[in-house]
């Protein structure tokens, strides 16, 4: 579903030139639950970045449904991370001006959709992660675990084929953290959604269905 | 999703409470002067009573001499008007008024300032004034030299008292006393080739100067009357013809000039015929416009910078979720246009109430501003190209940040 060719990235400053990804190849089948690891600075969230076409490589070739992705434009870039993709972070970047209900909405208005269709929907979204009580909070009144399970809403919100989680339980205390952890397993399982996530645990990452690791923006298994 | 920028541009502007002071602020206040600027600019040039036949009639305000290293220019004088401006065939008739003087007079023990001036009996023709009882004087009266006058509504008021009709009773100005035979609706002073608290024949003058004064300057206005719009400009070339024949009064001036203009072109007459009134009086008011706009357009657009990078991990956000460059630039604008309109709303109530303030201080006479729709859509396009001189660059600018440098920017 996803193959990553040869992709370089390198970061140039006027004096310094530092090669945070070099020469990575990898496939990633569709329904596969795929976890990412190594130091920091290794170039993980790159990586990740990378696949959720959010930055550009230097060199190599991105390939996601067989469709090549270092030509869209600005507006078919958008249309594509809208339809096929669904983003967590780390510090879960939630609008803390909009409800949650609102904040879930989000992909979805950059799709053709009516304001019914997107309440549905969220409502529906926020049920999987075992928040319907929590719809007209704010993110400033949640939990750290319950704004990471808003985030997820988010992400699959728009029933997007692959996710991609930039360290979704770095911020959460081992229980917290397990629990996100199995909403996303659950995910995999019951929806077939193909998931990249990038981790430090290597609890989590032995529940996932295969490990890569990254060493000096190296794979090295 | 105009509901969803809409929320979250209140939550903005909810946010930052000082800011969204500062914005509002400038942008009211700014409207503010504009709209009080445009409503006082829109009752001078706009008002067109008692004048209603305006876009037949032409003014002939102003008459000068030049020479070699000398110029005399003043409004010309009852003889000049009476003996060659008469003579021109195609207008239908002329009026013929004074600038009005100041004197005092007494009633009830009270001293009352009071403005006068002199007319033909072919100005009540011209001119459409409001009678709200009597009638004015007619030529047989003029030609008699009778002692009456026609009075303004707050003359009446002023010298009479709250009385149901004053028409047969005298009024004493500059140690004269006239019958009033006419009661106008007030003029404002700033139309001021029609306001006057009292209106005599100018046959009365106690001067005589319409009689001696044969020069061809001495304090009178001229409104030729065309038949049609269209004969304006016969009436402004035939005038132009008879100018150029008359003859300077003195050996130091070598040409004379005059013109008939519209009621715009002689309203902001300079006397100087390089330089059109019209183009100096635009100019200046376009520049205080603009000068008085780009200040808060600028503190806006600097504001908004700040507000929007402050929301850069948003912007993150949105674009990871599927938000194009250009949805991003329409959600700014719309949020600015939102912010602006809120102002522009505040501005125009406040508006309201300074007109209020003004028109109750009587700082200048029969003057009553108001806001009306030419204003009020004024008013609002201003707000609207505020929200997108404002908001366009600086939504630009951060609809191209990088989304993974907008997404670490938390």
């Amino acid at each position: 579903m996803i193959r990553l060719q040869n992709i370089e990235k390198v970061y140039r400053t006027d004096t310094v030139e530092t090669l945070a990804l070099n020469k990575v190849s990898l496939d990633v089948a569709r329904g596969e639950f795929l976890s990412i690891m190594g130091p920091s600075g290794c170039g993980k969230s790159t990586l990740l970045n990378i696949i959720g076409l959010l930055d550009e490589p230097s060199k190599g070739e991105i390939r996601i449904d067989d469709q090549k992705t270092e030509n869209l434009s600005d507006k078919q870039l958008a249309q594509f991370r809208n339809k096929k993709l669904g983003f967590i972070f780390q510090s879960y970047h939630l609008i803390n001006d909009l409800q949650v209900l609102d904040n879930v909405e989000l992909p979805l208005l950059y799709r053709n959709t009516t304001a019914k269709e997107r309440k549905q929907l969220a409502t529906e979204a926020l049920a999987k992660v075992g928040l319907s009580n929590r719809i007209k909070h704010f993110p400033t009144q949640l939990s750290g675990g319950q704004k990471q399970r808003v985030a997820i809403a988010r992400a699959i919100v728009g029933n997007p084929e692959i996710i991609l989680a930039d360290e979704p339980t770095g911020n959460l205390d081992s229980a917290m953290g397990n629990e996100i952890m199995e909403i996303l397993l659950q995910l995999n399982k019951n929806d077939g959604t193909t998931i990249i996530m990038v981790t430090h645990d290597e609890n989590m990452a032995h529940k996932t269905h295969r490990l890569v690791r990254l060493f000096d923006g190296s794979q090295v298994q | 999703m105009l509901k969803n920028y809409f929320k979250i541009a209140i939550a903005v502007l909810r946010r930052r409470k000082f800011f969204t002071f500062i914005s509002l602020f400038g942008i009211s206040f700014t409207l503010t002067i504009l709209l009080v600027l445009t409503a006082f600019i829109d009752k001078v040039v706009g008002d067109n009573y008692p004048d209603k036949k305006r876009d037949r009639s032409l003014y002939i305000s102003r008459i000068s001499q030049e020479g070699k290293d000398m110029m005399s220019s003043g409004p010309p004088s009852f003889y000049f008007l009476d003996h060659f401006v008469r003579t021109l065939k195609t207008p239908v008739t002329i009026a013929i008024s004074s600038g009005f003087n100041g004197t005092n007079t007494y009633a009830n023990n009270k001293k009352i300032a009071v403005n006068y001036k002199y007319t033909n009996a072919e100005y009540w023709d011209v001119l459409d004034y409001n009678f709200l009882e009597g009638k004015a004087f007619n030529k047989q009266q003029t030609a008699n030299a009778e002692k009456v006058a026609v009075i303004s509504t707050d003359m009446k008021k002023e010298y009479f008292g709250d009385v149901p009709t004053v028409v047969g009773q005298y009024i004493e100005a500059d140690n004269v006393k006239y019958r009033v035979i006419g009661v106008v609706q007030n003029v404002p002073i700033t139309s001021y080739i029609t306001y006057s608290d009292i209106y005599l024949p100018y046959t009365v003058a106690k001067d005589g100067g319409y009689k001696t004064n044969k020069g061809y300057q001495g304090g009178y206005f001229g409104i030729l009357l065309a038949n049609s719009a269209g004969d304006r400009d016969k009436i402004h070339n035939e005038y132009e013809q008879i100018v150029k024949r008359l003859p300077p009064e003195q050996k130091m001036f070598t040409s004379v000039s005059s013109h008939a203009d519209t009621y715009i072109r002689s309203y902001v007459d300079t006397g100087d015929d390089r330089h059109s009134g019209v183009f100096i009086a635009v100019t200046a008011i376009s520049i205080f416009a603009f000068i008085l706009m780009i200040l808060p357009t600028m503190n806006l657009v600097n504001i908004n910078i700040t507000r929007i990078m402050e929301r850069s991990s948003e912007i993150g956000v949105r674009k990871a979720f599927g938000a194009s460059s250009q949805t991003l630039v329409y959600q700014f604008i719309v949020e600015n246009i939102i912010l602006t309109l809120l102002g522009g709303l505040i501005g125009i109530i406040l508006s309201f109430v300074v007109l209020q303030i003004l028109n109750s201080a009587h700082l200048i006479a029969n003057l009553e501003l108001s806001i009306n729709f030419t204003v009020l859509f004024i008013g609002l396009l201003v707000c609207l190209v505020f929200g997108l001189i404002s908001g366009v660059y600086p939504a630009w600018r951060m609809s191209k940040l990088n989304v993974v440098t907008a997404l670490k920017a938390q």
